[in-house]
């Protein structure tokens, strides 16, 4: 059987995806370059069932997904930097209330109003600390609409899996450029459903009670089991409480049912990095200057690799450190002023040896600017 | 059932302040839902953030706490995945007409079905005594030391021109009055609101030297009448109690379930 061949913005392949991944409930706010996400939803999803509305603002989109969650919907939402910082508050409530979502950033220049229609990653932060107080959170992106599909049905499935937010930062080259896309039949990648509890109607049901592996079989809101679900610290029941231990095992929970599952959940692509001398790492658009660089030089002999980082948070840090144990320099390559570098400065045994090749004024980072900063490493000159 | 039955006597004791008018709210609540026949089941209560809000864990129904001033845009994705069933948002004056001042006028709006519950006590109780968008020109708070220079909403005028479909004023004192309204706002297919006027004691009421909870309560009475009354017409400062609107426009899910019907299994265009 021949496969659908399709010819999408990246955005619309998230749609696409989100669909192949069961999306029934989204809520959204228009905000370029992310509005593409929130016309096709509104468009697709009532055909399959699903129901998708416009709200006053992002703040009442993330807080109506997550209500949607809660009664057993796949739920999403999208938009891009204002709206993500508007966003913050309600992710919060999701991580402490454990709720499946996705919250798709196609992120543009910032801070404030910034650049609206020009490519950025500076909310790489944001995302991992956003919302205020100690917590883990999953971030992936992708640089390709192969991998914007892949990557987006994972959102959900991990999303799923672990009962938390998934956000999926790409960027505004990836949503608004056009390239094919090999549409994967049903069945071809796994779908991960939700966990549903088995205790039967009228048994003393707890909710918040997380099996041995971290997971947390719940009922769906509205259902059989009546309970209580708050952003208060919460004991197994979703009572409210200021117990210290009931407080102090809640934020164990919440944090190392991610952390603890780096090497599941993260996922890295590996280019030619078993005799490298030089290592770029990089992550959404730029990886696909990065990897052409790397490409050019292979074929002229020279040693050098690619590691390109599908998952941001839980930053893959281990993963990270043996990859890059032997390079001579690495080049971190990012639409921002650093903020993966300083991760990867971290993770590296010597830090010395970590570069960065950016830029920061709403253009794009090209195979040239790659090039030339090697040769500044290399202290040749450009 | 019994009124005991509706509590959640593990949540116990409540947060509550001797007095305070919120806890007749949830009895007249749990009277109104009684009265109609409703199974626990098929009741999910949405609250934000406030002394108000705290009233979901109480009771036994589905219950939601979410965010200050955001429990209506919560609630609308809850009534979006299970339309079947009756939502009830209580809310403090500041969660509903501040911080969630624009989901409340865009809740109505939509004409959703469901019912919000603004308990108006006209403070920031939860938080020690602030103003609020209710508190009223000259009143004092914590935040308004010299008397507040803030013009209030008036709930209800709110709430009608923003689309509500049913609208409803009552008080801590008119409780018999509050379960019949409470039992049409919950059967009222559309945006329902009901302003409750509820004592708190602690606060606004020491702030603004209006006595203790029963002298509060007494003042319900004595400041407010039935909608239309003579004695409004004699005296204009009387605050008008009763329901102001109750009319049937196209509801949010229902119309979205017909445009589902319409498009079902469509191609892509
Ligand atoms: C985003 C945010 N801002 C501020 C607060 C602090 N806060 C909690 S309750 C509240 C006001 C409560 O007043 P009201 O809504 O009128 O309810 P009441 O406590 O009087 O019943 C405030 C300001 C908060 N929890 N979240
Ligand atoms: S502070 Fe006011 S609103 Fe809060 S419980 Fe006490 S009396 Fe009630």
């Amino acid at each position: 059987m021949t496969k659908q061949i399709l010819f999408l913005q990246g955005n619309d392949v998230c749609v696409e995806a989100a669909i192949y991944a069961g999306v029934n409930f989204f809520a959204g706010y228009p905000i370029t370059p992310a509005t593409e996400i929130v016309e096709r939803l509104a468009e697709q999803l009532p055909r399959k069932g699903g129901k998708f509305i416009q709200m006053e603002d992002e703040i009442a989109s993330m807080c109506a997904i997550i209500g949607a969650s809660l009664t057993g919907m796949k739920s999403m939402t999208a938009t891009s930097g204002p709206g993500f910082s508007l966003k913050q508050e309600a992710i919060g409530y999701a991580v402490m209330a454990e709720i499946p979502c996705v919250i798709v950033n196609v992120q543009r220049g910032g801070p404030s109003t910034g650049m609206p229609t020009c490519v950025s990653q500076g909310d790489v932060m944001q995302a991992r600390w956003g919302t205020h107080g100690d917590h883990a959170i999953i971030t992936m992106t992708a640089s390709n609409h192969q991998d914007v599909f892949a990557t987006t049905v994972e959102a959900f499935n991990l999303a799923e899996t672990y009962r938390t937010p998934v956000i999926l930062l790409f960027d505004e080259v990836i949503g608004h450029m056009r390239e094919r896309l090999i549409m994967p039949e049903p069945g071809e990648i796994p779908l991960i459903e939700r966990l549903r509890t088995s205790v039967k109607e009228g048994t003393d049901y707890h909710p918040y009670l997380p099996r041995d592996d971290g997971r947390l079989p719940m009922s769906d809101f509205g259902g059989v089991h009546r309970f209580n679900v708050t952003g208060l610290v919460h004991d197994m029941w979703g009572f409210p409480s200021n117990n210290p231990n009931i407080a102090h095992g809640l934020m164990r929970h919440l944090v190392d049912k991610i952390e603890n599952h780096v090497s599941e959940i993260a996922k890295v692509k590996e280019y030619y990095l078993d005799d490298a001398d030089g290592i770029l790492i990089s992550y959404g658009s730029p990886a696909r200057s990065a990897r052409h660089v790397v490409e050019n030089r292979r074929k002229r002999g020279i040693r050098l690799g690619l590691l390109e980082l599908q998952t941001l948070w839980p930053f893959p840090a281990e993963k990270v450190r043996d990859l890059c144990s032997k390079a001579k320099y690495i080049l971190v390559v990012e639409l921002n002023m650093g903020q993966i570098m300083q991760e990867v400065k971290k993770a590296v045994e010597d830090p010395g040896k970590v570069f960065l090749a950016n830029k920061i004024d709403g253009t794009f980072i090209s195979p040239t600017d790659i090039r030339n900063i090697i040769r500044l490493i290399q202290g040749k000159g450009v | 059932m019994a009124v005991r039955d509706y509590i959640r006597e593990r949540f116990m004791p409540h947060i509550w302040c001797p007095g305070c008018g919120h806890g007749i709210v949830m009895n007249t609540l749990i009277r109104a839902v009684e009265n109609l026949g409703l199974r626990k089941n098929d009741i999910i209560m949405v609250s934000g953030i406030g002394c108000s809000a705290r009233i979901t864990g109480y009771l036994d129904f589905h219950t939601l706490h979410t965010l200050h001033g955001r429990a209506l845009a919560f609630a609308t994705g809850v009534k979006l995945g299970r339309p079947d069933l009756h939502i009830i948002v209580p809310m403090g004056d500041g969660d509903a007409t501040a911080i969630g001042g624009n989901h409340f006028i865009h809740a109505a709006r939509r004409n959703i079905d469901m019912t919000a519950i603004i308990m108006n006590n006209r403070i920031y109780g939860m938080t020690g005594g602030q103003y609020s968008p209710l508190s009223g020109y000259g009143r004092m708070a914590t935040t308004a030391p010299y008397g507040n220079i803030d013009q209030a909403f008036d709930i209800v005028e709110l709430a009608w021109s923003a689309g509500a479909t049913f609208v409803a004023r009552t008080t801590t004192y008119h409780a018999h009055d509050m379960v019949t309204i409470l039992e049409k706002a919950i059967v009222h297919k559309g945006f329902s609101v009901v302003e409750v006027l509820s004592q708190c004691p602690t606060y606004y009421g020491r702030k603004n030297k209006l006595g203790d909870a029963v002298e509060m309560m007494k003042s319900y009475q004595k400041g407010t009448t039935p909608i239309g009354s003579n004695a409004k017409k004699q005296n204009p400062d009387l605050v008008e109690r009763g329901i102001f609107v109750q009319e049937e426009k196209p509801e949010y899910c229902t119309e979205y379930e017909k445009i589902i019907q319409k498009v079902k299994g469509e191609k892509q265009r």
